[in-house]
């Protein structure tokens, strides 16, 4: 595996395919990549950096922390300001902030928050407090959702009742459809996101560069990975017929993970949902079925959500559509940094916002 | 936070699934994989295997990168 990761890396194959790209120069190619990982790694690698000046890349709302609406967040910390409850969660929703606190501010007022790195290692904080009631916050895409179902599963097969989860997953396919239809976002060609397409297969893509005639790629994550993917997807721009290839094969099928997949829609069925910064896209969210109402937050405690939220003072919506760059917000770097986010795409290290802030403020990126 | 990391599988059995991450070890949820064997790659996701990592493809694709190169330096 190390070897493979050597070539994966290797600068000589980097460069020659930087300077194949160097080529297309005839015209622009607006690129959106839809993980939030992708962003990092292209700003990390340095390939950003390197590209061709007529190949944008834009950072679409891959990141599913970034677009978990302010609602979420404060019902979040509420939950854990009761005595009765533990809330337990991945670290990147710890700093977010809602309307009110965050969950980080919170636990100095008493909030008991704990960092899980599964959500499978809540059930151990559940069955350790049977005196609690011991609520996960499941936020993610269609790549974390089925390791949260597989929770759930678990907890009613090993009779752990005090164990809960406040669903705000989501599904891309709509949230990808809506930014193919919007002719002001005018993408040429989709960055698929990896892993979502490990679990979810690459149909859905499929149907929509077809629908859309936008092409994509699905892409892995080293620097020659990132490369080659651009340069095919710029071929597919070419060839303009709306095709997508799969360039991440050693680890995504073309008919995903079935298995996980079908326990993801076992557990949970669609729903609407808001995506902070771009407002509610319909049933692109995820709710627990009636089966499983025991395990759900929202209705054992009653909790609200606002799905005609909107955020002042930021222009989220507008960077996650690619309309903005992060330098254009009044706010980027000023009142708005890692440490103190106020929009959506500053809040997670994966957001576009952060990586332009880490990477990218002082060059015209 | 969608992260996927590879790990080596070095512990297995019906309960159980126990990785290699880069030198660290770790139990994962192994549910979603189907003939896992000691030795196989899977990329992990918040303590789950969500794929296996096919080796053939990994070797496929970097034929291509090197093919590609000689193209370019005729």
């Amino acid at each position: 595996m190390n070897d493979f990761l050597k070539d994966f890396r290797n600068p000589e194959i980097s460069s020659m395919l930087n300077n194949e790209l160097s080529k297309y120069k005839d015209r622009t190619y607006r690129i959106m990549e839809l993980c939030g990982t992708h962003t990092m790694s292209l700003f990390k690698s340095g390939v950003r950096d390197i590209l061709p000046g007529n190949i944008k890349l834009i950072s679409g709302p891959g990141c599913p922390v970034c677009v978990t609406p302010n609602y979420y967040m404060d019902n979040a910390v509420k939950l854990a300001m009761m005595k009765d409850v533990i809330v337990t969660t991945f670290g990147d929703l710890m700093r977010v902030p809602g309307n009110g606190k965050s969950l980080l501010e919170a636990k100095t007022d008493g909030a008991d928050a704990r960092v899980v790195y599964s959500p499978i290692d809540s059930l151990k904080v559940a069955t350790e407090n049977p005196d609690k009631k011991v609520v996960f916050l499941s936020v993610g895409f269609e790549t974390t959702t089925p390791i949260v179902a597989l929770t759930v599963k678990k907890a009613r097969e090993e009779g752990i009742n005090n164990f809960l989860i406040l669903s705000g997953n989501k599904t891309m396919p709509a949230a990808i459809e809506l930014l193919a239809m919007d002719k002001d976002v005018a993408i040429d060609g989709f960055f698929y996101p990896g892993h979502v397409c490990s679990v979810a297969g690459t149909e859905y893509a499929r149907i929509i560069s077809k629908k859309y005639g936008i092409p994509g790629v699905v892409a892995g994550f080293e620097p020659v990975d990132l490369l080659y993917a651009i340069l095919e997807l710029v071929k597919l721009i070419n060839e303009g017929n709306g095709e997508v290839k799969n360039l991440y094969g050693r680890v995504v099928r073309d008919e995903g993970n079935l298995d996980a997949y079908n326990t993801m829609f076992e557990v949970f069925k669609p729903c609407d949902t808001v995506w902070r910064g771009i407002g509610n896209i319909p049933m692109s969210g995820l709710e627990l079925r009636e089966a499983y109402e025991a395990f759900d937050a929202w209705k054992v405690f009653d909790l609200k959500q606002n799905i005609d939220e909107k955020i002042n003072g930021c222009i989220c919506g507008e960077i996650l559509k690619g309309l903005k760059e992060p330098s254009e917000c009044p706010l980027f770097a000023k009142a708005c940094t890692p440490n103190k986010p106020v929009g959506a795409c500053m809040v997670s290290s994966e957001g576009s916002c952060a990586a332009h802030y880490k990477y990218g403020r002082n060059k015209n990126v | 936070m969608c992260l996927g990391l590879p790990g080596r599988v070095v512990e297995l059995s019906d309960k159980k699934c126990i990785v290699d991450i880069m030198g660290a070890t770790r139990q994962i949820a192994a549910d979603f994989i189907k003939d896992l064997k000691i030795g196989d790659y899977v990329l992990i996701h918040a303590g789950c295997a969500v794929s296996k990592i096919d080796e053939d493809e990994a070797k496929s694709t970097i034929e291509i990168f090197k093919e590609l190169e000689e193209v370019m330096h005729e």
